[in-house]
């Protein structure tokens, strides 16, 4: 099944004209007609338009030869929902949008296509990004396709669902507080969020704009450095995207860690850390140590202030970022007798619980009075935070961590808890609070359950090249990425 | 007990840019609503501003030129409110890190030098404009994005004449810095005023009382003629006034509340993620500094000083920019600038009327609209600028007649040629050879026994008679001055 097969395979085998981006997409299409109608990581999607890419993908490589510099050429990538795709619709999984369809593509999806990319699907999600398993999206839940009762994770739910089913090659995600890293490790993904202004955010619908950073998701860790360094680079639209140059991720892979530094941050050995997540991450620490790694132990003093420093910086950048859904311009509107009504009426009818109780959160942060004890407060703590990191990355080249306290949670197991399931992001919110680097990758199973758990491995700045050379050595040496769920 | 005033005001002026403020829309006046609008000025989901380099520089420009502050580094904060014409709900702005601050402005008032401290000129855009029908309203975003600067001052102003002449010399200086068109019909500026009264020799301030929607100068003058006297008896009768908005009338010349304190909005102010924090480079400052121009009224206390130019005809060499120009080059060389000044602004000038008038006239007979019309300025006339201070220098020794020389002008207008080689081509030269002057005076004197017994019997005035009549008999040339003394002394003798 060309569906099950990883970005590199394929298009080894594309550029021996062995197989066709016909066959690839065709594949992907009937793994969706097969398994979707269950895990609905898929929004809506357009078979027609998917294989008329692919037929001009195979026309291009018949008429060119295979291009190194377009390396993803016939590749079915899917999208989450957040992203601008030029004539698809654009919902954030949310009501309020309507039918909106987006007149122009985000620059994400510019260098995918200029890459060759196939850009197929709108994926699920939690309505505009807030949420951690997929249960705040207004169209339904995606389900983890290693048990269909449990949630995939989120926000970035069917972006991991459907990578981890196959109904796709690869996928975009979007990484806030851990909405790529999360879902990649409950659905037994790799997921990368890299550093925050090394992709152009330009045509991501914001929900924390100084947080959000995108990134892919894919089947195995090369693949991940493949797509970033399609998507990497300083944009002319996005004023906070970096001019660093890209390297060639995929080249630093060299599978040798020797003398590399590893850091094991104390604060992350919380209470509600799973026995058999614990046990899984310490088994890939000791991997590591044999692959010629050094371990340390490091602090991250000001962890505990993460997840209170988050929700209000996120929930207060998310106010002012989702004023613009009135029902003047576009999407849905439910009319008033004047502005106020207009708009109370839209929002309160568009706009699911969640999302509105981040909006009053964030509403309330800035409000006059308030504004110096919690949003000035958070921005210190944040410097702080950041601080701890880069005086961390002085000492190991990377941080190792779970990526998740539990396995997948069954569905509606905490959608009563809000402030449960925020802690279930507990080791993946600060690396967006620092702007620094991470992935997760599979390291293990949860036995009875055979539920996937990620490492989350953490790196600096622009530290890409060596988170990746790090993740990709651990996946070489262990078989947990090769797994495919049960799923028929 | 009496009452005094104390004004401030908030000045927007949109910034001569060629595109807007996040996006490359152009910046235009006019056009079909919702022609100039794209994803970025329309807040369609997921875009990003990027800001206007230009729009920066030219804040920059203002500051210097209002004798500003300019911070190292300069922020841009969103201000929330929901409103159908502001696409983001949020208003881009500068809250507590402007580009510029702690200037003044100097103008002439009542015949003294009035200085205003301005607190600071800070960047924003601007927001669409509505349009309410009868059973629905429209917004144009033509206007969603337009770079606009706003002019705050600190309470320095006393009184609706201080602030009329506060908000021209302020126009004066944007356009003059290019900074501005500052077409009030166009909405360019709009100003918001503060203005509260105590009693004289007081120094707390009352309550501040803000006015919004005068659309021009002269209805921020109303509205505080009309303001200033209401606060003032509202205060008399013992009431006690509380900070709130109202808005000015126009129509019916009368400002009303809109709301109080109570219900003033919470903006929620909150640093802009999605932009940088603005650096000045400091060899862009340098740049800037060093080519700034002069202030207007700089130029004329200068123009005053250098030229020895009554300050009426500085004034308007001042108000006219391009005039001043034209005027200042070859001022430098002349040793009659005074009478230079004089050509220009009344000779030349009147020329240039004459042409506009005629060509308005053709245009409009070509079914041209008003600001389709091209019209002959300064930089197409045919002569050069030292032409005319030839003509002038000609004149002034004596060369050539006043009224000849207003013929020569003419004449270089419509051919461009040199003046002298018109004065020798018309035979316009001025006879100012006393042999010939006495011999057409004593034929006047002779010609004309009426004029020369009533000066004779202490009519001076009938002098002037028979100097035109001299002037007549030379068709114009003899040197005016020299007839009237060689008359004098013959009917003297």
């Amino acid at each position: 099944m060309l569906n099950q097969h990883t970005i590199s395979d394929l298009t080894r085998r594309l550029a021996q004209r062995e197989i066709s981006a016909r066959e690839i997409t065709q594949s992907c299409l009937d793994r969706i007609q097969q398994v979707d109608g269950r895990v609905r990581a898929y929004l809506s999607h357009d078979p027609a338009d998917a294989l008329a890419q692919a037929d001009a993908a195979d026309q291009t490589i018949a008429r060119e030869g295979w291009n190194e510099a377009r390396p993803l050429m016939g590749i079915p990538v899917a999208i989450k929902d957040v992203l601008a795709v030029r004539n698809h619709p654009l919902n954030c999984a949310s009501k309020i949008l309507g039918n909106y369809i987006s007149p122009y593509d985000a620059t994400a999806i510019e260098k995918l296509r200029a890459a060759g990319a196939i850009i197929h699907g709108r994926l699920n999600m939690d309505e505009f990004a807030m949420g951690s398993s997929t249960e705040n999206s207004a169209f339904g839940t995606t389900r983890n396709p290693w048990d269909l009762a449990r949630i995939p994770g989120g926000s970035s739910g069917g972006s991991a669902a459907a990578v981890a089913a196959d109904e796709c090659i690869a996928s975009i995600g979007t990484d806030t507080g851990g909405s790529i890293r999360q879902p990649a490790a409950l659905c037994g993904c790799v997921g990368l969020k890299p550093t925050y202004g090394r992709i152009s955010r330009f045509g991501l619908v914001a929900f924390a704009s100084s947080l959000d950073q995108i990134g892919p998701i894919t089947k195995d860790v090369r693949d991940a450095a493949l797509m970033l360094k399609v998507l990497s680079g300083k944009d002319s639209r996005d004023s906070t995207s970096l001019p660093d140059p890209v390297p060639d991720y995929p080249a630093t892979l060299s599978g040798n860690i020797k003398g590399l530094k590893v850091g094991l941050p104390r604060e992350y050995l919380v209470p509600g850390l799973d026995s058999e997540v614990k046990k899984s991450v310490d088994a890939a620490v000791q991997k590591l140590v044999g692959l010629g790694a050094d371990v340390c132990e490091v602090s991250l003093p000001h962890t505990d202030y993460a997840v209170a420093t988050y929700y209000i910086i996120a929930t207060a950048e998310a106010s002012a970022n989702l004023a613009r859904f009135d029902g003047i311009r576009y999407g849905m509107r439910v009319d008033g007798n004047d502005p106020a009504e207009l708009y109370s009426r839209t929002r309160g009818a568009g706009f699911g619980p969640e999302v509105k109780r981040r909006i009053i959160l964030g509403t309330y942060v800035l409000s006059s009075g308030y504004y110096d004890a919690y949003y000035l407060r958070a921005q210190k703590v944040r410097t702080l935070i950041r601080n701890d990191f880069l005086n961390a990355f002085e000492k190991v080249d990377v941080l190792v961590t779970p990526t998740t306290p539990t396995a997948a949670f069954k569905v509606g197991e905490k959608a009563e808890n809000p402030l449960q399931m925020y802690l279930s992001d507990i080791f993946t919110i600060s690396c967006n609070l620092a702007g620094i680097c991470g992935i997760s990758v599979p390291c293990g199973f949860t036995s009875p359950g055979n539920l996937p758990i990620g490492l989350q491995i953490l790196g600096p700045p622009m530290g890409e090249s060596t988170l990746l050379r790090v993740a990709h050595a651990y996946e070489q040496s262990t078989d947990w990425h090769k797994a495919k769920p049960p799923l028929q | 007990m009496d009452y005094e005033a104390v004004i401030g005001l908030e000045t927007h002026v949109q910034l001569k840019t060629r595109s807007k403020m996040w996006c490359g829309c152009p910046n235009q006046y006019g056009a079909p609503p919702n022609t100039h609008v794209c994803p970025v000025c329309l807040a369609l989901p997921g875009v990003l501003p990027v800001a206007n380099e230009e729009a920066l520089r030219l804040t920059l420009r203002t500051g210097l030129l209002l004798q500003c502050e300019i911070p190292a580094r300069a922020k841009f904060d969103r201000k929330n409110y929901f409103y159908p014409d502001a696409p983001k709900n949020y208003q881009l702005t500068q809250y507590d890190q402007p580009s510029t601050r702690n200037g003044h402005v100097e103008f002439e008032f009542n015949g003294t030098l009035s200085r205003v401290r301005i607190t600071r000129a800070h960047l924003e855009e601007d927001v669409g404009k509505s349009t309410h029908f009868e059973r629905h309203s429209g917004v144009d975003f033509n206007r969603a994005g337009v770079p606009l600067l706003e002019i705050v001052t600190e309470p320095d102003l006393t009184s609706a004449d201080q602030t009329h002449a506060y908000l021209n010399a302020l126009k004066e200086i944007l356009q003059y810095g290019g900074i501005s068109d500052c077409d009030m019909e166009k909405g360019m500026v709009r100003c918001d005023v503060n203005v509260s009264v105590r009693p004289c020799g007081t120094q707390a301030l009352g309550a501040k009382i803000e006015i919004k929607n005068m659309n021009s100068f002269s209805g921020v003058r109303r509205a505080l003629e009309y303001e200033i006297p209401r606060q003032i008896a509202a205060v008399r009768r013992g009431e006690k006034l509380v900070q709130s908005t109202r808005r000015w009338d126009d129509v019916a010349g009368v400002t009303e509340e809109m709301r109080s304190k109570e219900n003033a909005h919470d903006y929620r102010y909150l640093p802009e993620p999605d932009l940088m924090p603005f650096e000045p480079a400091q060899d862009w400052l340098d740049n800037e500094r060093a080519s700034l121009m002069e202030l207007p009224l700089a130029r004329k206390q200068r123009l005053m000083r250098e030229y020895q130019l009554p300050a009426g005809d500085a004034e308007v060499l001042k108000n006219n920019r391009a005039l001043g120009d034209y005027y200042e080059p070859i001022a430098r060389l002349s040793k009659n600038p005074k009478l230079l000044a004089n050509w220009i602004i009344n000779n030349l000038q009147a020329r240039l009327v004459e042409i506009m008038e005629k060509e308005k006239t053709e245009q409009a007979s070509l079914g041209l609209e008003p600001d389709e019309m091209k019209f002959t300025g300064l930089a197409d006339l045919k002569f050069k600028p030292s032409d005319l201070l030839d003509l002038v220098e000609m004149v002034a020794r004596g060369a050539l007649s006043s009224a000849s020389g207003q013929t020569v002008l003419a004449e270089m207008v419509a051919s461009g040629k040199a003046p002298s080689a018109i004065v020798q081509s018309m035979g316009l030269a001025q006879v100012s050879d006393a042999g010939a002057i006495e011999t057409l005076c004593d034929q006047a004197i002779a010609q004309n026994p009426n004029p020369v017994a009533d000066y004779k019997a202490g009519k001076e005035a009938a002098l002037n008679a028979l100097k035109g009549q001299v002037m007549k008999l030379s068709r114009g040339k003899a040197n005016p001055a020299m007839v009237g003394e060689i008359l004098q002394r013959k009917l003297r003798g």
